[in-house]
């Protein structure tokens, strides 16, 4: 019986040892807020709150020097779901950090317009630009994350915004009789 | 080495540990609606399941077995399994972000789950050896991953499909699990294991 409740003591012992061991030894310094805040954000990295991308702005969020409005790819609904994470009273989005859409855009390039100065594809966060030197520039479609940082740099007002299409990448099949609630 | 190849198939198709023996239904069921899910959770078993009937082995020959204590075996072998589950979730944290991401949440859940319990608890029952414990933990976790991403793959499918309404939801998911295991005991002879 005693050795029984030793044998088992000991075991345990070494066991949290071990367990405490890792965990001063492989300890993350790492704030799970930040990423959760990350989870939230729409990862479109377009820089319109004044953050480098999204993971930056998480962490001034966290530091307390960002507020949470100031996102507008994500739209009412994303400050909506950071001031619950957060607990705080949610406010409408900061006019400063520019409009939310409607409806999602892409970037489209007129290309008899385009004089191949590559200022658009050095200022896409998304490498969404495809071009070279001296020769047109096109939007991969898919790519693109509407964030218009590309339209500022463009020396001859080549690019404009237009609604991104629905394509065969965001079909899906409709569910068959009454279960279309469950598509979402 | 035919023995172990025997153990191999034995523990995936003859005697899988979800649609033979039952052991591991709460994942089984619960993490299979979405075949990503359903492979994160069957590569984290994999990984726990290997690891942790290993140690199991070493505790039981090394420790009970001398003593005299083999009737502490359950109690010990949970004791073993959770500090596996969580020096195993530290370390990867620690060294595999990305790992730790696909893992992450499964691997607390599998704490639990009775299939790794089960494992350890017949390597001692069959009086394997260590080469032999491993192998078996290996084995089983091979079978529920199999079971888990078929599962999970004709649940997908299932989703889409025009079910009649009494049977939607755990009904339908119950039956196809039902006529999996079906399946699977037309396996029961392929191998005998002496």
């Amino acid at each position: 019986m005693l050795d029984a409740i030793l044998a088992l003591t000991a075991l345990a012992a070494v066991f949290g040892a071990l367990l405490g061991y890792a965990a001063v030894r492989y300890r993350v310094e790492e704030d799970p807020l930040v990423e959760r805040i990350d989870a939230l954000l729409p990862q479109t990295q377009c820089g319109q709150c004044n953050y480098p991308g999204c993971r930056p702005y998480a962490e001034a969020i966290t530091r307390g020097e960002a507020d949470i409005n100031q996102c507008p790819p994500g739209g009412e609904a994303g400050v909506q779901a950071l001031a619950e994470l957060l607990g705080r009273e949610p406010k409408p989005l900061n006019p400063e950090n520019g409009e939310t859409k409607q409806q999602p855009t892409v970037a489209w390039i007129d290309e008899s317009v385009c004089i191949g100065c590559t200022k658009c594809i050095q200022a896409c966060p998304v490498d969404a630009i495809l071009g070279a030197p001296q020769l047109m520039h096109t939007v991969i479609r898919n790519e693109c994350t509407g964030c218009e940082l590309c339209v500022e740099p463009c020396p001859v007002d080549c690019i404009h915004m237009v609604p991104a299409a629905a394509g065969v990448a965001g079909w899906k099949w409709p569910f068959p009789g009454n279960r279309a609630e469950a598509a979402g | 080495m035919t023995e172990l190849a025997l153990i191999l198939v034995s523990t995936v198709l003859v005697n899988n540990f979800v649609l033979v023996r039952f052991l591991g239904l709460c994942p089984f069921m619960g993490v299979s609606r979405k075949l990503e899910t359903a492979m994160g959770m069957a590569l984290a078993t994999t990984f726990v399941l290997t690891l942790s009937s290993v140690c199991s082995y070493l505790v039981h020959s090394y420790l009970l077995q001398p003593l005299g204590l083999e009737y502490l075996r359950t109690v010990s072998f949970i004791l073993v399994i959770a500090v596996v589950v969580q020096f195993t979730e530290i370390v990867v944290h620690r060294t595999s972000p990305l790992l730790y991401a696909v893992l992450g949440i499964f691997l607390p859940l599998i704490t639990t789950n009775c299939a790794v319990l089960g494992v350890a608890l017949l390597n001692v029952q069959e009086q394997h050896s260590l080469l032999e414990s491993a192998v078996y933990g290996f084995g089983a976790a091979v079978g529920f991953s199999l079971v888990m991403i078929l599962f999970a793959g004709m649940r997908e499918r299932i989703d889409a499909a025009d079910v009649p309404r009494p049977f939607q939801g755990a009904a339908i998911a119950l039956i196809t699990a039902g006529l999996m295991s079906l399946a699977f005991m037309g396996f029961s002879g392929l191998v005998k294991v002496g």
